[in-house]
C-alpha cells in the first residue's frame, strides 16, 4: 500500500473520482497547469485536460458562483479556494445559494458541490492565510463541514464528499499537508461523512479535536499517560453532520470533556459540543467542560503565532484542569 | 538586450471609439421597419401569441398588486412596463435552454412552463412556488442581486463541457450591474466563451436610485466591451427588437460564439415592490412619458395596423385573460395548508438527527395546543 502525505492523498482522491465519474471537474485559481499552490491538483490537467481541471480567473465569488451553476446543470465541481482567508468573497454563494437551493426549490434542484480550502495556521504564512473558519459554515443549515486530519481520512472523506448530493465545505489542515505519511489504499474507498473516529481509547477524560489540532491532541494524551491518566481522543472528522453518538458515548464513559480547537473560543464549534454534552450527558459529567482554543483574537503573524495556537502543553493543562475539579 | 527591447514597435490599443446603436423595429405608433419585422421569422400567430402573453401578464400584475393591497398576498414585485423584455426574450428560447430569473420575471417564468399559480404561491409565502416542474429548465428566482449571473455562466459552461447546445439566459436589472458578481460573470463568460445571454432589463431604477447613479457609463451595453464580449442595446419596449437581439445572441452562443450582453432599455411603470412607493423618487410626468411608450400599446397598434386585431378580439382576449387569472387566484386562495415538516425537509437529502429531533419537538409542542400554535 503506498505511503502518502495528506496533500498526495487529496490528489489521489481527485484523480480516483475523476476517473470514475466523468462529471467531476476541479476548478480554481492555479489548479490547472500549476497543479494548485499546494499541488493538490497536480497533473490532473495532464490526464483530464483543461475542461476538467480548470484554471479560473482570480475571483472567488466567480469560482463558487459558476460552480453552483455547473452543479445545477449536471456536473460535480470540486472548487478550490486557494486559502481560508479568501473564502469570504465566496461566502454569499456558499450560504445564500449552495446551502439553500435544495430547500428553497423543495428538492427540485440541489448542489452536489465540494468547496475545498486549506485552513489552519502554524506555517508562518502572510495575513489571511491562517484562518480557521469552520464555525461559520457549521452554523449554516444545508452545508456539510468536513475536516480530515490524516492521509487515509483525507482521501476517503473527499471521495465521500464528492459523491454526497449536498454541498460540502472540505477544509484541509495545511499545517499537516506534508507533516507525515500514512498508508493509503489505492483506488476507491469511502470514509463516511458524519462518523467521528476514536483515535485513542481511554477512560478518564474525553478529548475532542479535529484537523490540524489532532497531532497536539494525541501528543497530549500520550504525554499525560505517563501520569497514569487515560485520555480518549476523538477525531471529529465531520463537524456537520455531527456524530453526537460517538461524542456522547465517550463522555458518558469518562465523565470529563476537553475540547480542542484552533479557532477563537467564542461561538467556536467547541461551544456547540459543550452545549450538546450539557444537554444530553449532564448527569454523567464529573467536571465542567474545558475548552482549549485560540483566544478571541485575530491569528497573529509569524512572531506571535505560536503564542496564539493551542499547543500540547496547553492541552495537557486543559486535561489537568478537568481532572482537578 | 535593452536595445532590442527599445527598438520594438509600440502598439496602440484604441479603446475609446465606441458607438452603441439602440435596436428598434417597432415604432411608437405601431408602424415597423418592415424588412426587419419580416426577417424575424415570426408568423402572425406568433405575434398574436406574444401579445396575448403580454396582456395576460399585465392583468396578472394588476390583480397581484390588488391582492397585496387587500392583504391577500405578501410582498410582490410588479412587472408592468417590462412585458416586451420578458415576452420577446423568452419566446426566442428553446426548451433545452436555461433561464436564471431575478424576482420580477414572472412572465418569462410562466412562458417557460411555470404557472401563474406558482408565482402567487411563492409571493403568497410558500416555497412550493419554487418547485419548478421536472423537465422545465427554469432555475428559481434569485432575490440577492446579480448572484444569478454567475449561476447562469456555470450552467452554460457545463452545457459546453458536456457538448450540449443549450444556452443559459440570465435576467437582471440596471442595479445589478453595480455588483461585483455581474463583472465576475461577464469576465468568466468571456474567458471561457460560455453560451450565456446576459439580459439586462434597464428599467431605470434600482428601487429609488436612478440608472445615472449606478454607473457613469453612457450605456450598460458598453460594459461588455471591457470583457471582450459583444454588447447590444435594444429598445426594451419593442418586443420585436428584444426577440431579434435575444435570438441572435442564442444562435451565436449555440454555435460556439460565446456570450452576449443585451441591455434592454425599458421602464418600471409600477413600484419596486408593494413595499415601495414610487412617488417618493420620481415625477409623475416621467411615468406618464413612459406610459406613452407602453410595450403593450405599441404591439396592439401594430396588430391593428396589420389588420390582425380588432376591438372584438381585444374584448375577447381581456375576458379570457381575466378569467384565467381569476381561476388562478381562486386556486391560490384554496392552497392546502402547509405541514411544519416542510421546514425541516429538503435541508439535506437525508434529514440528520438534529433536524429530526427539532421537528419532533415542534410537533409535540403543537400537539399540546390542539395541533397548532397556541392562541395568545
Amino acid at each position: 500500500m503506498p505511503q502518502m502525505t495528506i496533500v498526495q492523498a487529496i490528489n489521489d482522491a481527485l484523480r480516483t473520482e475523476m476517473r470514475r465519474d466523468p462529471t467531476v471537474i476541479v476548478m480554481g485559481e492555479d489548479v490547472g497547469v500549476n497543479g494548485g499552490v499546494f499541488r493538490a491538483t497536480e497533473n490532473l490537467i495532464k490526464e483530464f485536460g483543461p475542461d476538467r481541471s480548470i484554471d479560473t480567473p482570480l475571483a472567488e465569488s466567480g469560482i463558487v458562483g459558476t460552480a453552483i451553476g455547473m452543479a445545477l446543470n449536471g456536473l460535480k465541481p470540486v472548487a478550490e479556494i486557494q486559502f481560508d482567508g479568501f473564502m469570504p468573497p465566496a461566502f454569499d454563494h456558499i450560504i445564500s445559494h449552495a446551502a439553500r437551493i435544495r430547500w428553497r426549490t423543495r428538492g427540485r434542484y440541489y448542489v452536489p458541490l465540494v468547496v475545498r480550502a486549506p485552513y489552519s495556521g502554524g506555517i508562518r504564512s502572510p495575513e489571511h492565510h491562517a484562518e480557521s473558519p469552520e464555525a461559520y459554515y457549521a452554523h449554516t443549515p444545508g452545508l456539510k463541514v468536513v475536516i480530515p486530519s490524516n492521509p487515509y481520512d483525507a482521501k476517503g472523506l473527499l471521495l465521500a464528499a464528492i459523491r454526497d448530493p449536498d454541498p460540502v465545505i472540505y477544509l484541509e489542515p495545511k499545517r499537516l499537508y506534508r507533516a507525515f505519511r500514512q498508508e493509503v489504499p489505492e483506488g476507491d474507498y469511502l470514509v463516511p461523512l458524519g462518523k467521528a473516529h476514536s483515535a485513542r481509547e481511554g477512560s478518564d477524560v474525553t478529548l475532542i479535536a479535529w484537523g490540524a489540532m489532532m497531532p497536539a491532541a494525541l501528543s497530549a494524551a500520550e504525554k499525560i499517560a505517563s501520569q497514569d491518566i487515560s485520555v480518549e481522543v476523538i477525531d471529529l472528522r465531520t463537524l456537520i453532520p455531527l456524530d453526537s453518538e460517538t461524542v456522547l458515548e465517550s463522555v458518558k464513559k469518562t465523565g470529563r470533556l476537553v475540547i480542542l480547537h484552533e479557532a477563537p473560543k467564542t461561538c467556536g464549534f467547541g461551544s456547540e459540543l459543550a452545549a450538546l454534552v450539557n444537554d444530553r450527558a449532564f448527569e454523567h459529567l464529573k467536571a465542567p467542560i474545558v475548552r482549549v482554543t485560540g483566544p478571541d483574537t485575530t491569528i497573529p503573524l509569524a512572531r506571535l503565532e505560536d503564542y496564539y495556537l493551542p499547543d500540547v502543553g496547553r492541552c495537557v493543562l486543559g486535561i489537568q484542569r478537568v481532572l482537578s475539579y | 538586450m535593452a536595445k532590442s527591447l527599445k527598438t520594438k514597435p509600440r502598439k496602440t490599443a484604441t479603446v475609446t471609439s465606441l458607438d452603441i446603436e439602440m435596436l428598434q423595429i417597432l415604432n411608437l405608433d405601431g408602424t415597423a421597419q418592415q424588412d426587419e419585422a419580416r426577417e424575424l421569422g415570426l408568423t402572425n400567430d406568433d405575434i398574436e401569441s406574444l401579445y396575448r402573453w403580454m396582456v395576460t401578464a399585465r392583468i396578472f400584475d394588476e390583480r397581484a398588486l390588488a391582492l397585496q393591497r387587500q392583504g391577500r398576498l405578501g410582498t410582490y414585485a410588479p412587472l408592468s412596463g417590462q412585458e416586451a423584455c420578458q415576452a420577446g426574450s423568452a419566446y426566442a428560447l428553446r426548451p433545452e435552454d436555461w433561464i436564471f430569473p431575478s424576482y420580477r420575471e414572472h412572465l418569462a417564468q410562466v412562458m417557460r412552463g411555470q404557472r401563474w399559480l406558482d408565482i402567487l404561491t411563492y409571493w403568497g409565502g410558500s416555497e412550493e412556488g419554487n418547485r419548478v416542474p421536472e423537465g422545465v429548465n427554469n432555475f428559481t428566482i434569485s432575490i440577492p442581486i446579480a448572484t444569478q449571473t454567475l449561476h447562469a455562466v456555470g450552467a452554460a459552461w457545463a452545457a459546453k463541457i458536456k457538448g450540449e447546445t443549450s444556452c443559459a439566459i440570465v435576467y437582471f436589472g440596471d442595479g445589478a450591474t453595480s455588483e461585483g458578481d455581474f463583472h465576475e460573470a461577464l469576465n468568466f463568460a468571456g474567458v471561457f466563451q460560455t453560451p450565456t445571454v446576459f439580459f439586462c432589463q434597464n428599467n431605470q431604477y434600482a428601487i429609488s436610485v436612478p440608472r445615472t447613479k449606478q454607473t457613469a457609463s453612457e450605456t450598460i451595453a458598453q460594459k461588455a466591451i471591457a470583457y471582450g464580449i459583444e454588447g447590444v442595446q435594444v429598445d426594451g419596449n419593442d418586443v420585436f427588437a428584444v426577440y431579434k437581439a435575444t435570438k441572435e445572441a442564442l444562435e451565436k452562443g449555440r454555435n460556439g460564439g460565446g456570450p452576449t450582453l443585451i441591455e434592454a432599455v425599458t421602464y418600471r411603470l409600477s413600484h419596486h415592490t408593494t413595499a415601495d412607493d414610487w412617488t417618493r423618487y420620481r415625477p409623475a410626468e416621467e411615468v406618464e412619458m413612459w406610459k406613452q411608450r407602453d410595450p403593450i400599446k405599441r404591439l396592439k397598434l401594430y396588430l391593428e395596423r396589420q389588420g390582425l386585431w380588432n376591438a372584438d378580439d381585444e374584448a375577447k382576449l381581456l375576458e379570457e385573460a381575466k378569467s384565467e387569472i381569476a381561476q388562478t387566484v381562486a386556486q391560490y386562495e384554496n392552497l392546502p395548508k402547509r405541514d411544519v415538516e416542510d421546514i425541516f425537509k429538503y435541508i439535506y437529502a437525508e434529514m440528520p438527527w438534529n433536524l429530526r429531533e427539532q421537528l419532533q419537538e415542534l410537533k409535540e409542542y403543537l400537539a399540546e395546543h390542539g395541533g397548532d400554535l397556541p392562541k395568545e
